[in-house]
């Protein structure tokens, strides 16, 4: 595997820097393990898909502009956000195929000296993982498989559908975040509604709508027994982790189930120390997962 | 929308090239293609829990050419963006690139809830869609984070020149 396949552009979004950094740590630390390198952007703007409601053309040229940089480094471009790694993809391939669209989008970026050439590629971290890492390479750095640990996953949208624009994975039956996470030792149990939206997008225009959405989804995690749900997007964490708490109050609820992002359960595996991973940001208390990730370690 | 929906539509209210002018538009290409299987709607998430948000419902208007209805509608906003009704649709719309645009037009029309112009000028600021507190900026350096990319607001601002949502934000950098 040549060394280029294995250093990526690091794209962080903004809801990441915003409010959830332990994915961001968990993640640098796992794939500093596993060899892959990160340059960070030169220089950041949103990629683009909180304006899409309101103006298509705005989403546009704010993608294009990310991917107009990172064709200056020469680097694909690697995101821990779905939504990110959606719209990157989505724009990057429609400006490939429209050119009338792409010398649009292109004027729009020549006024600060800007070109969309369409030379690179994003990735989502699940999606470097598993093509360019490969389960085999993972699966040869896990010291301490997650044998004692039942989880559900939770891939979250953007990084499903639309299937014509993401298509690495199937979005009726998605496969590679059970891999990843079976490639950690850990059981991936199936559960109703697995592909459902999390309810992110409607918080601030119908919380309740939003809140009852993440509901749904806890009570089918909680009835097949997993232990916690495994996230890969910073919305979809914020809605079961964060919320969890106001969840279970407005609907009169008790689920406990903690909430980790992929990288902190891959982690655990690798033998990364636990105060290595962030724990102590998530909202849901971990401590009967690690207490049975430790004694499963005697 | 849920009561408006209902009620009796007037030969007057119907705009019949609306439907052509969506059809033109990045995304509404399919528009015509619907014939109200409700496929969209039933596999919707978040009709699921709403007694108003209908995607068929919102389709169907938007073929009829019932605008400023459609347009005027709380519920179009009401959409998570999950893309399940784009994917399942057998005749291939792409619904929810429908209601984005119908948003869109919204927009244009003067309709733009408030947390999009903040997200908006904030990027115009700073490259970031939400305000990120300089202590949490300061703060990756002991979590063991490289310093945060910074946005480039007068780069930000030139290529966002000619777009005309912008003139719906404050201080739009200008």
């Amino acid at each position: 595997m040549s060394m280029a396949q294995n250093t990526y552009l690091m794209f962080l979004g903004c809801a990441i820097p915003y409010r959830v950094s332990a994915y961001e740590i968990s993640a640098r630390k796992v794939l500093q393990k596993l060899g892959v390198e990160l340059v960070e952007m030169p220089e950041f703007n949103c990629c683009g898909l909180p304006m899409d409601p309101v103006s298509h053309e705005m989403m546009l040229v704010l993608a294009a502009r990310n991917l107009a940089l990172a064709e200056q480094k020469g680097l694909n471009i690697i995101t821990l956000c779905p939504g990110c790694a959606g719209t990157l993809k989505k724009v990057s391939k429609t400006l490939k195929e429209d050119k009338a669209l792409r010398d649009e989008i292109n004027s729009h970026l020549k006024e600060a000296g800007l070109e969309f050439k369409g030379t690179i590629e994003t990735k989502h971290l699940m999606q470097a993982l598993v093509e360019d890492v490969g389960l085999e390479r993972i699966k040869g750095a896990v010291v301490k498989p997650l044998s004692m640990l039942k989880v559900a996953e939770h891939n979250g949208c953007h990084i499903l559908r639309p299937r014509e624009f993401i298509g690495f994975d199937d979005p009726e039956d998605p496969k590679t975040l059970k891999a990843l996470i079976e490639a950690a030792g850990a059981t991936c149990l199936d559960y109703m509604d697995e592909t459902e939206c999390c309810g992110a997008p409607s918080v601030g225009v119908n919380d309740k709508i939003a809140l009852q959405l993440a509901r749904d989804k806890l009570n089918h995690v909680k009835t097949v027994g997993a232990q916690a749900m495994i996230t890969i997007c910073p919305f979809c964490h914020i809605m079961y982790d964060t919320n969890e708490l106001r969840i279970e109050k407005m609907f009169n609820e008790a689920y406990g189930i903690p909430v980790l992002h992929y990288p902190q359960l891959l982690g655990l595996a690798m033998g990364i120390p636990a105060e290595e991973l962030a724990f102590n940001d998530l909202r849901v208390d971990v401590s009967k997962v690690l207490n049975l990730v430790c004694e499963g370690k005697k | 929308m849920g009561e408006e929906m209902h009620k009796p539509i007037k030969a007057s209210e119907i705009d019949p090239k609306f439907k052509y002018d969506i059809a033109k538009m990045h995304g509404g290409e399919k528009l015509m293609r619907c014939f109200q299987c409700g496929t969209c709607t039933s596999d919707c998430p978040v009709a699921r829990f709403s007694d108003t948000y209908r995607p068929r419902q919102i389709i169907r208007m938007t073929q009829l050419g019932l605008k400023d209805r459609v347009l005027n509608s709380d519920t179009l906003w009401l959409c998570a963006s999950c893309f399940t009704c784009t994917d399942r649709c057998p005749q291939d719309v792409e619904v929810a690139s429908v209601i984005r645009v119908l948003r869109n037009l919204a927009v244009e029309q003067g309709h733009v809830p408030q947390v999009f112009k903040e997200q908006a000028s904030s990027i115009l600021e700073s490259g970031y869609a939400y305000k990120i507190p300089e202590l949490r900026i300061k703060k990756r350096e002991s979590l063991g984070l490289p310093p945060l990319p910074k946005g480039n607001p007068a780069s930000i601002s030139k290529s966002l020149r000619k777009v005309g949502f912008l003139k719906h934000v404050q201080g739009k950098g200008e």
